[in-house]
């Protein structure tokens, strides 16, 4: 339906390898729309920050295109940067510097000037709460504080996108909350495009219109939260086990359950999928220890992100570290 | 062109504001000179009576020789402020703006000009209260200033270089103890050449502080030299602009590492 509009982002088959040979990213592709907001979820080292490094000009692709509003990222390089507000993982913000002089110097390098730019900093200072702090240095904010400079340092010049590399990471309960209604109320602007990446399921979930969930630099699905949700039929059940079990036979034991699937086990977990996972659980914990696999703890849920990841990445979102071994041709 | 120059000038005012928010710092630096001019000036007063020394005070000699090596040790730290602002994310923040690449390492350079200008002339004048006279006048002033900045350049060029392609704190602290004190002793800042043991005075024939003493004291003089000043400040320039384009191909290669 957006086929007319121009797209806030392209990216084609993005590669991208560091010196001694981490590939950052395997032929990464993802599309923002105007206006929308669009999550990359993924876990620690999944190439997130490394496309946003390269959409925003910082880094250079080893093959692969990108267009920003229609600018080529690799060979107009000038005009992506004046249409892209980059908030970036590290904080970016001169900590030796006031909140003032920060955005002042922010808005100088984008050519603002005299009345306009005074009416830009005290318009940013004030939406984003900093009015009182606006003269102490950078170093004496609260990180909630310096998260929300950051955002206002991308936004003074009125981008047309703007890149949020996990915006809440290391924030407190409260100022993660502060920061999504921010977030929110920006993604209420149409003009205003938004990449956001974050490790956080329940983020993505609330904030991201549509989302990608990355993992080894590549896309592993896509599409808007409740659609990738509702992917997935049915309950997803956990079983913890009280010792690590023999996978092959506990595999075929549930996996003769009616209406169990996608069984998967990472450790003595052991997650699968259920038409109704209600009527399931008992009868799967009876063959259980029928078959001497005592059960710890049990959780049915309705599926989440976590249940998404879970399917795509073939391992739980938590402990991304350790992949599954078997259990990923399960699924399906 | 103008987006340059007007982004240049704001790089620059942010860099100076921060020295000037730090007044303290710049008091800090002056310690360690005013140790040499006074202490070290007076215990050691009566070198300048060594027959063939050729000075009027020993501190008359000492004030370029102090003026510089204060120059060498500041600028030595300039790597550890490009750290900072690499681990800090505020270089990213730059690089993504449409502020000109140039612009950034231009501030840098005006930064660091400044700073030793200010610093040089401190410790001219800290020179004058400790008795010292200055036969060759202003010109002889400036000419000492301009090539403690032309050594500060080289060494800020250097410590920079080594800040973007290592990244690592301790490469700075160590460039700062092997090349200070040894730079300053392979040179005539304390002992006139003619006194010098023969193979230091080979040595120091290499030496950019060497370069910058010749440069400095031949127009400090009543009498002044200016083809040595002309030489040896132009051995100081080349360098230093050869150590600029070191650490603007640096930069460079920081970019591709991102
Ligand atoms: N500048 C760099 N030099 C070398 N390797 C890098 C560099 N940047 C990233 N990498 C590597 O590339 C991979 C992807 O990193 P990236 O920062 O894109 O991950 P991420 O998804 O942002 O992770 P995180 O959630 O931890 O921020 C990692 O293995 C990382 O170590
Ligand atoms: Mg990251």
């Amino acid at each position: 339906m957006q086929t007319t509009a121009m797209n806030a982002v392209e990216a084609d088959s993005l590669v991208k390898t560091y010196p001694g040979g981490v590939k950052a990213l395997d032929g990464l592709s993802i599309t923002v729309r105007p206006g929308e907001v669009f999550g990359l979820l993924g876990p620690n080292g999944a190439g997130k920050s490394t496309t946003i490094k390269i959409l925003t000009t910082l880094a250079r692709p080893d093959s692969g295109t990108a267009t920003i509003a229609g600018h080529a990222v690799l060979s107009r390089p000038d005009r992506v940067r004046r249409v892209i507000g980059v908030v970036s993982q590290r904080s970016g913000a001169d900590p030796m510097a006031s909140g003032r002089d920060n955005l002042v110097l922010q808005a100088r390098l984008y050519g603002m000037r005299g009345a306009e730019l005074a009416r830009r900093v005290a318009e940013l200072l004030d939406r984003f709460d900093l009015g009182d702090a606006a003269g102490r240095q950078v170093r004496t904010y609260s990180g909630g504080m310096q998260r929300r400079l950051d955002v206002a340092l991308g936004l003074v010049h009125r981008p047309r996108v703007l890149f949020l590399d996990e915006p809440t990471t290391g924030l407190d309960p409260e100022a993660r909350a502060a920061m999504w209604e921010e977030i929110a109320r920006l993604a209420g602007d149409d003009s205003l495009a938004i990449l956001l990446t974050t490790h956080y399921l329940d983020e993505a979930d609330r904030l991201a219109g549509r989302l990608a969930i990355v993992d080894g630099g590549r896309v592993v699905a896509e599409g808007t939260p409740e659609g990738l949700k509702a992917e997935l039929r049915g309950d997803a059940v956990h079983l913890e086990l009280r010792e690590a079990p023999d996978e092959q036979r506990v595999r075929s034991l549930i996996g003769a359950l009616p209406g169990v699937r996608e069984i998967v086990f990472d450790g003595r977990r052991l997650s699968a999928r259920a038409d109704d996972g209600a009527a399931a659980v008992p009868i799967a914990i009876a063959a259980l220890d029928q078959a001497g696999v005592p059960v710890a703890a049990v959780t049915v849920a309705r599926p989440s992100l976590d249940d998404v990841y879970l399917r795509h990445a073939g391992r739980r979102f938590a402990q991304t570290d350790e992949p599954v071994a078997a259990g990923v041709g399960g699924a399906r | 062109m103008s987006g340059l120059f007007v982004h240049t000038w704001w790089m620059s005012h942010r860099r100076l504001k921060a020295l000037l928010r730090n007044p303290g710092l710049v008091v800090m630096t002056l310690v360690q000179p005013a140790i040499w001019l006074f202490l070290f000036g007076g215990l050691f007063r009566k070198v300048a009576e060594l027959p063939g020394f050729g000075a009027a005070s020993y501190v008359d000699y000492l004030v370029p020789g102090v003026v510089v090596m204060s120059a060498v040790s500041s600028n030595m730290w300039s790597g550890m402020g490009v750290i900072d602002e690499i681990e800090r994310g505020t270089l990213n923040r730059f690089l993504v703006s449409p502020v000109s690449r140039s612009a950034i390492l231009n501030a840098g350079v005006i930064e660091q000009a400044v700073s030793t200008a200010v610093q040089s002339l401190i410790i001219i004048l800290l020179g004058r209260l400790a008795g010292a006279s200055y036969p060759g006048g202003v010109l002889g002033v400036v000419v000492l200033v301009v090539a403690s900045i032309l050594l500060g350049a080289i060494f800020s060029a250097l410590s920079s270089t080594m800040g973007l392609l290592v990244r690592q704190r301790d490469t700075i602290i160590g460039l700062s103890v092997f090349l200070l004190l040894p730079l300053t002793f392979l040179s005539s800042a304390f002992m006139a050449k003619s006194l010098m043991p023969s193979w230091i005075q080979n040595v120091a024939a290499f030496n950019p502080l060497n370069w910058s003493l010749d440069t400095a004291r031949g127009a400090l003089a009543a009498d002044p030299d200016w083809q040595a000043v002309a030489v040896h400040g132009g051995w100081l320039l080349g360098l230093a602009a050869l150590m600029i384009w070191l650490s603007t191909s640096s930069f460079r290669s920081y970019q591709k590492s991102i």
